[in-house]
This record gives structure tokens, C-alpha cells and sequence, in this order.
């Protein structure tokens, strides 16, 4: 927005009423406020909804009628025998209120004279670490809040381990209670001491405690006089004076991820998008990565005129000397330091999603306004959240945290998360539920990636295929054990081979038999065996092959997995649809009995899911067609398709 | 010197109308003529600026707005150039739904939340704007910015999807749509005081000026058109009354006032010491009543 004065603005021209300037005044003061974002952590013991209802009751935050609604809320549902019950100010949501805790991230606003404030309520228990993380990763500043007759406690580590990973740079440690210990000096130092040092041990830069009573308001915003002994700032105090991280983002290079590229007219270009780091002036020279293009910013343009200079935190609109390709998801920075480029990464993981985290499996990362595919290298380790020991996992479960390697499908521009958020953080997302699955903080780029580009063939894919003939594409069947998926792949390759076609039939035993015989059943191995033989059929169709694959292939997101690979219109799902019951009669290889008896884990069906698909190009139902009239269907589908001249 | 505040609240709104337009399919802006409303259209307007903003503004009429919200509506559709959808739910101009005969809760369900739903299916839209903020009313103090509603419209807060930094996941399954509320970190004061900085036109019935009224149930209510049946013995009075929210005009209670200008309004704002929505007369339900509505699909 822009600076200028603005004029009287009146209602209804009755020109400039006394009282007016006053008021102008008054506004212009309260604008000129910075804001402080921060979050609290803390168990439902520890008065932390108390905390915060007393931070906004003691700066006003609350009004007349809200007020009412307590008082009455206090005496109806409150926990503490009609007294003002401060935390049925946050928890809203009616299940949280019934159970008295606090399950989602509850966002709330408060102001002093100088600074406005914006609250994230995190929860504390273990199973509500992901909307910690949520709530923790906009904040400037996290209060660890805790019991002084229970001092740190497991809990307590976690949340500070995890604001730490968040990069948060002030933490503030709050030992509420100390009402109840008799404001003892004794048990605070105790607890300072124990905490600075684990604090050091962490590394966390920016630490402070102070000693309150939520309840009383001891230290709050006042001064405590019953614990004269503590010197340092209040809660308060604290919060109006530290540093905004902002400011610091300031000083990094210049980093603008385009979100939108702006085109009203065939006049107009311009690339729309958030500064994360740095400024931008017009004339400076700039570079668009991953293109590494170069030129110089011509414009910067606002609804409210052209702008000489823009800082990290503006939303802004440039344009460029040089007319150059850009688009979403590509990123703007200073000529003179660019950013890293990469596409392969350690990084630190948060899992959020009931379903586990499986190395092998890919996942669509979002990282600024980019959107990529990343396949997820095995776990070095994952935390004990308790302990902070590095355990070796196979895979991580829900609000787990671990580090691993990450690989990409392109590169991107990248800095570490310790040093910028934006460019740094990314989110995981499933390719079937859609979900935020996952949330991660890239470290480095690992240095072998720059050895291992791709290599660019001189005889492409459309020449192979041309030579054969044909147009190469991928028939993926898939159906539980006993569909009859080999039986009509092999109909089907038959009937290809006496068209003159070029097949390949890639088949679940003969695959397990040689290419993957060190791969089980557990699903992490399924994920992995799929993945290989998606990319065998990638190599396969850009040798200008027709081939034909037949595994159960349970999955869905493998199967999107395998799908995403090729180019649009070369895979094609057949879904060999046939009711277990019916499979399981068939059973011709004697494997359903034997699951049945418990000889054979993870069976599909039985003990271990299958995913039916949602949307196969082709489905066969085998109880109402023969193998033959299924196998000449799909022939059949791929002259419609122009796959078969 | 840092960023304001408001500098900081306004390009975070961008930045999420930006996203919005460039993940969605077929984004729209619920536009209700209100204070918020017109922060959040003008925020658009310089989101894409010097491009008009690529999507429609959707109107979901109650018929039953104050007449003075119908002319700004039709003054900022000619101004922004942006496409205007009024959209009436056809059964209730059939029945003609009315908050006097059908009372507050059906008035507001049938014309609100049943139309917002018609007219999201009718036109397709998988992403609707709204002006909603965290710091009205407990339930969506708990909302995300991006909050996604299954094909029947429904809300599942116990089923949120995290929300990162600056990072928000668009994707949706087949069927579900999305509320957008840029506007979820301002505050009532940040809205008034980002009008006044930025001059945006606002609804005149936001300043107090003589208007007849009648005192009902506690609240004043503006006597605006020929339709509000008086009851025995209310005859309407001239007061120096202003608003602080606008809805239906029968269920939007006035407060007496002598703030006749922007500046004098947020003098008096900051001073307050009651909420906004204690003027909404919707919200005067049950606990929870905004989070039971919000499940059903209201906005």
C-alpha cells in the first residue's frame, strides 16, 4: 500500500469536523505499529489458554459483550468452579470445549501501543504435532509454556527440539504457576539452569525464561512484587522489544518466486509474486532460475503507481528490460547471488498423515510457487522425540520426524531452510488423497546429483518408434491374485505379435525371479518393486515398445506413480475386475489357501489392501466375458485410440 | 524501518488471492457489499492490477438488503470491471422467504446457505473468496486459510489439512471445493483503518446520519423500505444511528452514534467496547451456532 496522505475522507461532505484531526492523528499512530507473530506450546495443564486469555484481557482485547458470554460460559461449562474460566476464550471448536483441550491451532489477535500481535494457540499433546508445526511456522517467537511443580518435563524437550527444527529464532521459556511453589527463586533457577543448558546442547540461538503466574498476572505484563527477585523483562515486555524476523530476511539476497505471470494485454508482461528475501530496485540486474536467463528490472508496478524499491514481505508486480521466458514457479534473483540449483537434497521430514511415510514412493513437493515430483530416498535416521536419539527406520509414521535424501524430477533453486523459510521449506503432498501429507526443511543439495545429468540422445523416442512402426504406449493390468490378468496379457501380446507389433510382456513371477528377487512383500518392498517396473516400462516405451505389464499393483498412488512417467496417452490402466470370491475359487497357484492358512503374509485381499482404480482407461469384468472376448476388447480399445493404425 | 502491520496483513492477502487464481480451476469472489467485502475487492484489484482480476464477483441476494448496499453493488461491478453474478434462490423468491414470517434461522438458511450452495453448482466454481476473519467468532478462529468443503458443501474442521508458511495445497478430490479467506489474520480496527489509508468506497450506512428506526428485541432496526411490518405501538423514530456490519436489513441492529466520517468511526471503534457481531442477530443461537452453520455450508 502506499505511503501518501490520504485526504479527509467524509462521509457525507459535511467538510472537516472538529474532532477530526484528532482522530486522523490517532489513526496514523496505530498504523504505524509493527506486528509480531508467535505461537505457544505448552500441555493443557499448564494454563495455557489461560495465558493467553489473560494477555488478551489484560491489553483489552476483549469487549464488553465477549466478556459477558465468559462470565456465563465460566459458571456453565467452565473447569474452575465459576471463577473466569480464560481458556473458553480459545478453545472453539464445540468437541475441544466438551473434552476441555485444545486439538486445532486457534489464531488470535491482540494489540499494545507499539506492536500488534497475532497468537497461534498450538497444542501440546504428541498427537497434535502437526498442528504445532502448522501454527509454529509462521512465528517470529515461540513461549514454551510449562508447570513449575512439574519443571521440564519429556514434553517439554519435544516442543523445543521442534521450534528449533522450525528456525525459530527467540524462544521463550514461561514457568507458569510459580503461585503454587511459593514463588521460590530456588525451584526457577533450578529449572533456568536445567533448560539453558539443554538449550545449548540444541543450539537454539535466542533464549529466555521468566517466571509468572497466569493466573495472578505475576509478570505478565507488570512486574511481579511477590517475586521481587526476578530482574528481567515481563512476558510483555519481552514481546514488544524482540525482533521480527522479517527484518533480518531483509538482508538476504534477493529471492522472488513468480506466482502468476501477468498479461492483460499483448503491451503488458509482468511477473506477479512474494519477495522472500532481500530488495529490488528498478535497473537492477537480475537472474531467473532454473534458466539462469538474465536481465534487468525495468518496472515495478502497483495499483497505486510505479515503485523505485521493494523489500522482502511486499507482494509485487515487475517488469523486465528483456522480453525472456518465465513462469510460475520459476524464481527471481540478485544477477550477483543466485541461488543454489539442485534436484537432489537431504532434508529434514515432519509426517503428518495417518498413512506412513514409504521410501520409494513419490510424492508431489510443493517449495514457493513450484510444484514438482519427489521420490523419497531411505531414512538415515528419525528422532526419538524423547530421547533425541537417531533411530533407524524403515519407514515414519504420523508426527514422526526423520532426515533423508530427497530426489527430484527437475531442478530448482533452493536455499538452505536455516537460512531462508521460503526458499527452503516445502510441503509434501499425496497424488491420490490430494493431502498434505508431509512438511520438510531442505539442508543441501547433495554434490553427486551434478554427475549424474541426464544424457541427451541423438536418436529420440519418435524415431525409434517410427522405425518400428507403431506408436509405443504402456497397457498396465492390474487386479487382485487369480483376476486373470497374465492369462488375458498374454492373449493380448499374441494378438499384437501377429499385427507385426513390437511387444514386451513384463510379468509380476518372472520380474520377482530375477530383477527384483531381493525385494518381499512388506509394503515398503511393493512400493519399491513398482517402482522399478515403472521405470523398466518408462525405458521400454521410449524404445518405441507397446508393453504390457501385469501385476496386482494394489496401490493407487504407484499406479499414478507409473502413469506420470510416460507422456499423456501412453498409459493405460486396464482393470482386470474380478470379485474376490470368485479369485479366490480360481486361486491357480494355490495362494489364496495358503494366506488363508496363514503360510503366505501380505496377500493382497487378505491381510494387505488393494486399491481398486478410480479412473482405468479399460475395465474387463471376467465373470461376463471369456479370457478371449476380454483380450480382443483391448485391441479393440486401442484401434479406437488410434494405437493401432 | 520494518513493514506496517497493515503492509504486512495486505501483501499476505495478495499473496493468497495470487495462489488461488493460479491453482484453481474456476475461482469467484463471494462479494456481500460489506466493509470486508470491499477490503477484500480492492485487494484483488491490486493483486492483478494492471489486469481487471480474472474472476466474477458472485452476489448471493437475500432481496432483503438495505437499499443502499444494492447501489454500491452496482457502482464498484461498473468500477472494478469485473463480471457481477446475482444469484436469488429461485425457491425462496417462490415463497417468498422473509425473515418477519419464516424467522431469522430459515430466512437465513434458505436464501443464504441453500442459494450460496445453488449457485457454486450452477456455475462450476471450485473456489470461492470470502471474507471472513479469525478474530469474529471462536469456530473460525480455528479455520484455515484455504478450508475445503466436501460435494455436499460440508465443513470437517476435525479434518484440516496443515497449513504451512506461505505454502497452501490447492489440490482437491473430485467434487470438493474451496473457501478461500484472505483476510483471516485482520482484525475490525485493520479493516477500518486499511479503508480509511486507502480511501475505499464504503457503504454510506457506515457513518451515522438520522435514520427512522424501531427499538425490538434490544436492537434498533432501520425501518428502510415499505415491507417492515410495524408492530403494535412501534412507530419509527429519527435517531443518529450507524452500523457496524451490514446483512438483511431487518436483522442488523444500528448503534446510536455521533462518528459521521471514517476518521470519527474508527475513533470510536477503538474505544469500543462491544463486538460487531453483537449486531448480528444470527449469531444469537446456541454456543457453537456458528460452527453448527459453517458445517452445513454457510459460509
Amino acid at each position: 500500500m502506499s505511503a501518501t496522505e490520504p485526504d479527509k475522507v467524509t462521509a457525507n461532505q459535511t467538510g472537516v469536523r472538529p474532532g477530526e484531526a484528532a482522530a486522523d492523528a490517532g489513526i496514523r499512530l496505530r498504523v504505524a505499529k509493527s506486528l509480531l507473530r508467535f505461537n505457544t506450546c505448552g500441555s493443557v495443564d499448564d494454563g495455557k489458554s489461560t495465558l493467553i486469555g489473560r494477555l488478551l484481557y489484560d491489553s483489552k482485547a476483549l469487549f464488553d459483550d465477549q466478556l459477558a458470554t465468559l462470565e456465563a460460559d465460566s459458571k456453565k461449562v467452565g473447569t474452575r468452579q465459576g471463577e473466569m474460566d480464560y481458556a473458553l476464550l480459545l478453545d472453539g471448536l464445540s468437541a475441544e470445549r466438551e473434552q476441555g483441550i485444545t486439538i486445532d491451532v486457534s489464531y488470535r489477535f491482540f494489540s499494545t501501543e507499539t506492536r500488534n500481535f497475532i497468537v497461534a494457540d498450538t497444542p501440546g499433546h504428541e498427537q497434535y504435532t502437526r498442528n504445532m508445526v502448522t501454527g509454529a511456522s509462521t512465528a517470529d517467537l515461540s513461549i514454551i509454556l510449562i508447570d513449575a511443580r512439574k519443571g521440564i518435563l519429556t514434553q517439554t524437550r519435544r516442543h523445543s527440539v521442534l521450534v528449533s527444527l522450525l528456525g525459530i529464532r527467540h524462544v521463550v521459556l514461561v514457568v507458569n504457576k510459580m503461585d503454587l511453589v511459593g514463588y521460590s527463586q530456588d525451584v526457577f533457577a533450578k529449572i533456568e539452569s536445567e533448560y539453558r543448558a539443554f538449550a545449548a546442547e540444541h543450539g537454539m540461538p535466542d533464549v529466555r525464561c521468566i517466571p509468572i503466574s497466569a493466573v495472578n498476572g505475576d509478570n505478565v505484563i507488570t512486574h511481579s512484587s511477590a517475586m521481587p527477585w526476578y530482574t528481567g523483562p515481563t512476558l510483555m515486555e519481552l514481546l514488544e522489544s524482540v525482533e521480527i524476523d522479517e527484518t533480518r530476511v531483509r538482508d538476504l539476497p534477493l529471492r522472488l518466486p513468480i506466482q502468476w505471470v501477468n498479461r492483460p494485454d499483448h503491451t503488458f508482461r509482468g511477473f506477479a509474486g512474494t519477495m522472500v528475501g532481500g530488495k529490488i530496485h528498478k535497473g537492477q540486474a537480475v537472474r531467473v532460475e532454473p534458466s539462469g536467463n538474465t536481465s534487468r528490472v525495468a518496472r515495478i508496478v502497483t495499483f497505486d503507481g510505479d515503485l523505485d524499491e521493494a523489500v522482502a514481505g511486499q507482494s509485487i508486480t515487475i517488469t523486465l528490460e528483456d522480453e525472456i521466458d518465465i513462469s510460475r514457479g520459476d524464481v527471481i534473483v540478485a544477477a550477483d547471488s543466485p541461488a543454489e540449483v539442485s534436484d537432489q537434497f537431504e532434508a529434514t521430514l515432519v509426517w503428518m498423515d495417518e498413512a506412513a511415510l514409504l521410501p520409494g514412493r513419490s510424492y508431489l513437493m510443493k517449495i514457493g510457487s513450484k510444484t514438482v515430483n519427489a521420490t523419497i530416498a531411505p531414512l538415515k535416521y528419525k528422532l526419538d522425540m524423547n530421547t533425541m536419539q537417531h533411530l533407524a527406520a524403515p519407514k515414519l509414521d504420523l508426527n514422526e520426524i526423520g532426515v533423508c535424501n530427497l530426489e527430484l524430477d527437475r531442478e530448482i533453486p533452493f536455499d538452505p531452510y536455516a537460512v531462508n523459510r521460503d526458499t527452503g521449506g516445502f510441503i509434501l503432498i499425496d497424488r491420490i488423497s490430494n493431502d498434505t501429507v508431509g512438511a520438510g526443511m531442505l539442508h543441501f543439495a547433495l554434490r553427486r546429483a551434478s554427475n549424474v545429468h541426464w544424457q541427451a540422445l541423438d536418436v529420440n523416442k519418435a524415431e525409434r518408434a517410427t522405425a518400428k512402426g507403431q506408436r509405443p504406449c504402456v497397457l498396465w493390468f492390474t487386479g487382485l491374485s487369480g483376476a486373470g490378468k497374465s492369462t488375458i496379457a498374454n492373449l493380448v501380446e499374441k494378438k499384437l505379435h501377429s499385427l507385426k507389433r513390437h511387444t514386451y510382456l513384463l510379468d509380476g513371477d518372472n520380474v520377482r525371479h530375477g530383477l527384483n528377487k531381493d525385494l518381499g512383500f512388506s509394503e515398503a518392498d511393493r512400493v519399491e518393486n513398482m517402482r522399478r517396473i515403472a521405470e523398466v516400462a518408462k525405458l521400454m516405451v521410449d524404445a518405441g515398445l507397446i508393453v504390457i505389464t501385469s501385476f496386482i499393483s494394489p496401490f493407487r498412488n504407484e499406479r499414478a506413480m507409473a502413469r506420470s512417467l510416460v507422456a499423456d496417452g501412453e498409459f493405460i490402466e486396464i482393470f482386470v475386475d474380478t470379485p474376490m470370491s470368485v479369485a479366490e475359487e480360481r486361486d491357480p497357484k494355490g495362494l489364496y489357501g495358503k494366506a488363508r492358512r496363514g503360510e503366505v503374509k501380505n496377500f493382497t485381499g487378505i491381510d494387505s489392501p488393494y486399491e481398486p482404480p478410480e479412473n482405468p482407461e479399460l475395465r474387463l469384468d471376467t465373470t461376463a466375458a471369456s479370457p478371449e472376448h476380454a483380450a480382443e476388447s483391448v485391441v479393440a480399445y486401442l484401434r479406437e485410440r488410434g494405437l493401432l493404425a | 524501518m520494518s513493514l506496517s502491520h497493515l503492509q504486512r496483513l495486505e501483501a499476505e492477502s495478495i499473496h493468497i488471492l495470487r495462489e488461488v487464481v493460479a491453482e484453481a480451476e474456476k475461482p469467484v469472489m463471494l462479494y456481500s457489499i460489506g466493509k470486508d467485502s470491499s477490503v477484500m475487492l480492492h485487494l484483488a484489484r491490486k493483486a492483478f492490477y494492471p489486469a481487471v482480476p480474472p474472476f466474477p464477483l458472485l452476489h448471493v441476494d437475500t432481496t432483503w438488503k438495505f437499499r443502499d448496499m444494492y447501489l454500491m453493488r452496482e457502482r464498484m461491478a461498473k468500477e472494478s470491471g469485473m463480471e457481477l453474478i446475482v444469484y436469488k434462490n429461485p425457491e425462496a423468491v417462490e415463497k417468498g422467504i422473509n425473515p418477519f414470517t419464516h424467522g431469522s434461522a430459515v430466512h437465513t438458511d434458505v436464501w443464504k446457505t441453500q442459494g450460496l450452495r445453488q449457485a457454486l453448482d450452477k456455475y462450476g466454481f471450485d473456489a470461492a473468496f470470502g471474507g471472513a476473519r479469525r478474530d469474529e467468532e471462536k469456530s473460525r478462529a480455528k479455520e484455515r486459510v484455504f478450508s475445503f468443503r466436501t460435494a455436499q458443501h460440508r465443513w470437517d474442521p476435525k479434518n484440516q489439512r496443515p497449513e504451512l508458511w506461505r505454502l497452501y495445497n490447492a489440490r482437491k478430490r473430485r467434487g470438493e471445493s474451496i473457501r478461500i479467506f484472505p483476510l483471516s489474520n485482520w482484525t475490525e480496527l485493520d479493516i477500518w483503518q486499511y479503508l480509511y489509508l486507502e480511501k475505499v468506497p464504503i457503504v454510506p450506512l457506515y457513518y451515522s446520519a438520522l435514520r427512522p428506526v424501531v427499538e425490538r428485541d434490544g436492537a434498533l432496526i432501520m425501518v428502510d423500505d415499505e415491507r417492515m411490518p410495524l408492530r403494535p405501538g412501534e412507530t419509527p423514530m429519527m435517531k443518529k444511528v450507524r452500523f457496524r456490519t451490514l446483512g438483511c436489513y431487518p436483522l442488523t441492529g444500528a448503534v446510536e452514534s455521533e462518528a459521521e466520517t471514517l476518521a470519527e468511526v474508527i475513533h470510536e471503534i477503538a474505544a469500543a467496547r462491544t463486538s460487531e457481531r453483537e449486531g448480528r442477530i444470527i449469531d444469537h443461537d446456541a454456543p457453537s451456532s456458528m460452527e453448527a452453520k459453517k458445517q452445513e455450508g454457510y459460509f
